[in-house]
């Protein structure tokens, strides 16, 4: 099996059925990516293929056609991604478990959607699950890099 | 060697004069002060100034020994010490330490100090209302109950102080400049000719002197740090992604584990097949454990796999298999000889009560509800014949240790805990059962680490839940006003299951089945609140507030009911009954917050609550819209009294996390059992509150009372009963037991 992880290419010997979550974090080692339910409830998991956010616990693996990325690739902290400062700034972290993958979703939104309504960020946001309830800052958060977003590409 | 042994034995330990100072805690008794923990592992050119403080060649390392449950602990405590050592926070690590006696919450201890009946019996009271259960945990490192503010507050301080003087001391004896012309800031001594020793640089001559004990805290209008909005310590990993939790360590050489126990919590197993489990990919071995198996295998998915392939004949639940039997014990336990506590009893109840019927009576119910943190639990463990190594997220580091050196054999001080970052808790880490498991497991492959993670699904399975409950309340009115208000309590004690799995006996009364309702400070004339313990159902554990999780629920619907049958106003009924000028505070608040009184137009209601719980007071008022779709939650308005607000950001977020956990919960969540069995197994089934219904959340912190209290359990009880008197202020519906989507529809 081959895979194209954050820009870089894997292979890979797995069973066929191995969900793309437990070969990122258990054979790779990407451990940004995080378990959280197993069955695409919480989105702790999301990650990128070829820009749409999309739940690795519940897609095998072998199924994946296109360029996979992880929190990891999307932005560093030395190289922020805008979703990432817009989430430092608004200090949106509790616990942060959830918190890959709500970037993650949220950078896939702003990426179909640059400006969204309240109610696409509610939408779209709402399959990502937050034990903590971080909600008013995650959409706080998202309005600034959206606007950042914005103002960069004016 | 000697000059080592020397100083550890007259290092000074913050903060442990009152376990020194005899209080008995059981056989947890302490009789002498514990030793700096930090000493016994110090190098030569290393110093450990206090339990707290560590300098050595590599840096500043602040210990934090309240764990981060993502509550935001570990920031708190660096700033505490930070303030006083005069260091930035980008210049420290963090390290929460091994646990050690040196680190026990004397928060309790302190409100269990003996009050005079005259002195402030006000905080006499609330104090009394968890303490004496919860001094079975005292003495011992424990993240919880609301306690890491006040626990830390003087503690950390004063050790940043001590640790700081110190090292100007060591500068003074260094340079021959008195200490009165040195100055600190940035991690450094500065001298009067403008050059500076850094503390790095006096560490090792500031650990061969008399730490200075005798130091005065800086007052807050001086503080640099405390009360200011500054960046949580781990907010750049938090948001890239880099930040391990204890799911995602990996130690070398180490396999996977996953577990399946019987479901029919500490029911037995009668037998299993492993045949298909054994044969699969990846799996090393099955592990045979008491009630069930765990598989060894080389990935998590492998190991969660081959578990899910073991078939097994499980013996029955040692508690009612099906939910109406759990319902019906409770309605059974209102009787005298199950009566735990009548905690208040003011006025002439019987009397009024006996003069003619109630002007209201209800019954509330609150059902079992789970913690489940995102992170899944997990702990690794290695065990070799003299030492064992724990890695895990736990808010009870020194129960972990004692019980891993009973299961393996060996003595504390072979048992290494390693207290990880932690994905959440909400009290769930408050339980070691997983740790013991991985301890087992590892016992079979010895020498090798053993990394279990449970499942969703086994996490849901073997979630000890919030304690189910249930209220009867009745009251009079007279003139207008609130006259009468008689509330009973029934639950299985919480204490009770939490400390018999720790081997604690709990004698007497359990303040849990009445915390959050007795202690209300409202001024009725006659006013009644009587606690009786149901026997025990399935097991249950601490859930973020305990039980004023239940009982701010029943006490202040109660309440709303009993003032709408006087005819009063909501808020001007409760701010009427206040005695306790703090607390009326915050209704005040909340009724300014809301502009309380003024139109909402038509299908809106608003509903206020107030619950002093954990000694902080919260209000909130809540404003929703009965649209075609449902209730919809519009806004919520809370203001907390906590003495002092030492981290503003994570005010904040507690205080909203508080409200969307205490709201999403009572909407949407139950744990019900059928056969035995708990019938939700992942978060389809209870998800709490995902983001389209969270309601925009306005917070005020209040700063009138004289304690430092705690945030991160005080705004859950008021948020169920402020919507439920909302809806009824938009529909006229009471909703008298939970999660409301039983009886009415959300947006």
């Amino acid at each position: 099996m081959r895979l194209i992880i954050n820009g870089k290419p894997e292979t890979l010997d797995v069973e066929d059925d191995m969900p793309l979550l437990w070969v990122l974090r258990d054979e790779l080692g990407i451990k940004g990516v995080k378990y959280g339910c197993g069955i695409a409830q919480c989105g702790a998991c999301t990650v990128h293929i070829d820009g749409v956010a999309v739940r690795s616990c519940a897609i095998r693996a072998s199924d994946v056609e296109g360029e996979i990325t992880t929190i990891e690739g999307l932005g560093t902290p030395d190289a922020l991604h805008v979703v990432q400062q817009a989430w430092i700034d608004h200090q949106v972290a509790q616990c942060g478990y959830c918190q890959s993958g709500q970037i993650m979703s949220a950078a896939a939104l702003l990426d179909q959607n640059a400006n969204p309504s309240d109610e696409d960020i509610d939408n779209y946001m709402s399959a990502n699950l937050c034990r903590c309830g971080t909600y008013p800052r995650i959409r706080e958060a998202i309005k600034d890099a959206a606007s950042k977003l914005g103002a960069g590409a004016a | 060697m000697s000059k080592l042994k020397t100083f550890t034995r007259r290092t000074f330990l913050i903060g442990s004069t009152a376990v020194a100072g005899g209080v008995a805690f059981g056989a947890y008794m302490y009789k002498r002060d514990p030793q700096n923990p930090l000493a016994a592992s110090m190098k030569e050119d290393e110093a450990a100034l206090t339990p707290y403080v560590k300098i050595d060649g590599e840096g500043i390392t602040l210990i934090t020994p309240r764990t981060d449950l993502g509550q935001g602990a570990y920031s708190m405590q660096a700033m505490l010490i930070a303030e006083e050592l005069d260091v930035e926070l980008d210049q420290i690590k963090v390290d929460p330490g091994l646990p050690d006696p040196a680190y026990y919450n004397t928060a309790l201890s302190d409100e269990g100090a003996p009050f005079r009946p005259t002195d402030d019996s006000f905080a006499a009271e609330s104090a009394r209302s968890f303490v004496d259960a919860i001094m079975k945990f005292l003495g011992l490192q424990i993240t919880g109950g609301s306690t890491s503010v006040p626990d830390a507050y003087e503690k950390l301080r004063h050790a940043g102080a001590v640790a700081r003087e110190t090292l100007k001391m060591a500068a003074s004896q260094k340079s021959g400049i008195p200490v009165d012309q040195l100055n600190t800031a940035n991690g450094q001594v500065q001298l009067p000719d403008g050059s500076a020793l850094s503390y790095i640089q006096l560490a090792p001559f500031a650990a061969t002197i008399e730490p200075v004990k005798d130091v005065t805290l800086r007052a807050p209008s001086e503080w640099r740090l405390l009360g200011k909005q500054v960046l949580r310590h781990d907010i750049v990993a938090k948001s890239t992604g880099t930040l391990n939790y204890g799911i995602d360590l990996e130690i070398e050489g180490m396999v996977h584990a996953a577990i399946k126990t019987n479901p029919r919590q500490g029911g037995i197993m009668n037998s299993y097949d492993d045949s298909e489990a054994e044969k699969m990919r990846g799996v090393q071995k099955v592990v045979p454990l008491e009630n069930g198996v765990a598989i060894i295998a080389d990935n998590t998915w492998r190991a969660f796999k081959a578990a899910e392939a073991v078939t097994f004949d499980w013996g029955p639940a040692p508690y009612p298999a099906e939910m109406d039997d759990h319902w019906q014990t409770l309605s059974d336990s209102f009787t005298p000889d199950l009566q735990d506590a009548r905690t208040r009893d003011d006025g002439e109840i019987d009397n009024v009560f006996a003069e003619g019927p109630p002007d209201f009576e209800a019954e509330y119910r609150a059902p079992y509800v789970a913690h489940q943190p995102l992170e899944p639990v997990s702990a690794i463990a290695k065990i070799t014949d003299d030492r064992a190594d724990i890695w895990t997220g736990t808010q009870i580091p020194g129960f972990v240790r004692t019980n891993v050196a009973k299961a393996t054999g060996l003595t504390e001080e072979q048992v290494f805990v390693h207290v990880t970052y932690v994905g959440g808790s909400f009290g769930h880490r408050l339980e070691d059962e997983f740790v013991k498991q991985a301890v087992e497991i590892a016992k079979s492959v010895k020498g090798t680490p053993v990394k279990l993670t449970y499942s969703r699904e086994e996490d849901f399975a073997h979630d000890y839940p919030r304690q189910i409950a249930m209220a009867r309340a009745k009251g009079k009115v007279k003139d207008g006003k609130v006259d009468s208000f008689d509330l009973s309590i029934a639950m299985p004690s919480v204490i009770e299951s939490q400390m018999g799995r720790q081997g604690f006996p709990v004698p007497g009364p359990d303040p849990a089945i009445l915390a959050g309702a007795w202690e209300q400070p409202y001024a009725i004339p006659n006013y009644r609140t009587t606690g009786y313990r149901a026997p025990a159902l399935a097991p249950i554990s601490s859930w973020r507030s305990v039980g004023a999780s239940s009982n701010g629920f029943f006490h202040d619907c109660a309440l709303d009911e009993l003032i709408h049958a006087a005819g009063a106003d909501p808020l001007e009924e409760r701010i009427r009954l206040m005695w306790h000028e703090p607390s009326r505070k915050v209704l005040e608040a909340v009724g300014e917050m809301s502009n309380w009184g003024s139109d909402l137009g038509q299908n809106r209601g608003r509903g206020v609550a107030f619950c002093l719980s954990f000694g902080t007071a919260v209000a909130e008022v809540i404003e929703v819209t009965n649209t075609q779709d449902g209730i919809k939650i519009d806004n919520v308005y809370v203001a907390a009294e906590v003495g002092k607000v030492i981290d503003p950001i994570n005010f904040d977020n507690l205080v909203k996390g508080g409200v969307v956990w205490g709201l999403g919960h009572a909407m949407n969540c139950q744990i019900t059992y059928s056969d035995g069995m708990a019938q939700q197994s992942n978060f389809h089934e209870h998800e709490g509150m995902r983001l389209y219904q969270c309601p925009n959340i306005e917070v005020r912190a209040l700063e009138n009372g004289a304690k430092v209290r705690g945030i991160g359990e005080p705004p859950v009880p008021p948020a169920a009963p402020a919507l439920a008197n909302a809806i009824f202020a938009a529909t006229g519906k009471r909703l008298r037991e939970m999660p409301f989507n039983k009886h009415i529809d959300f947006v």
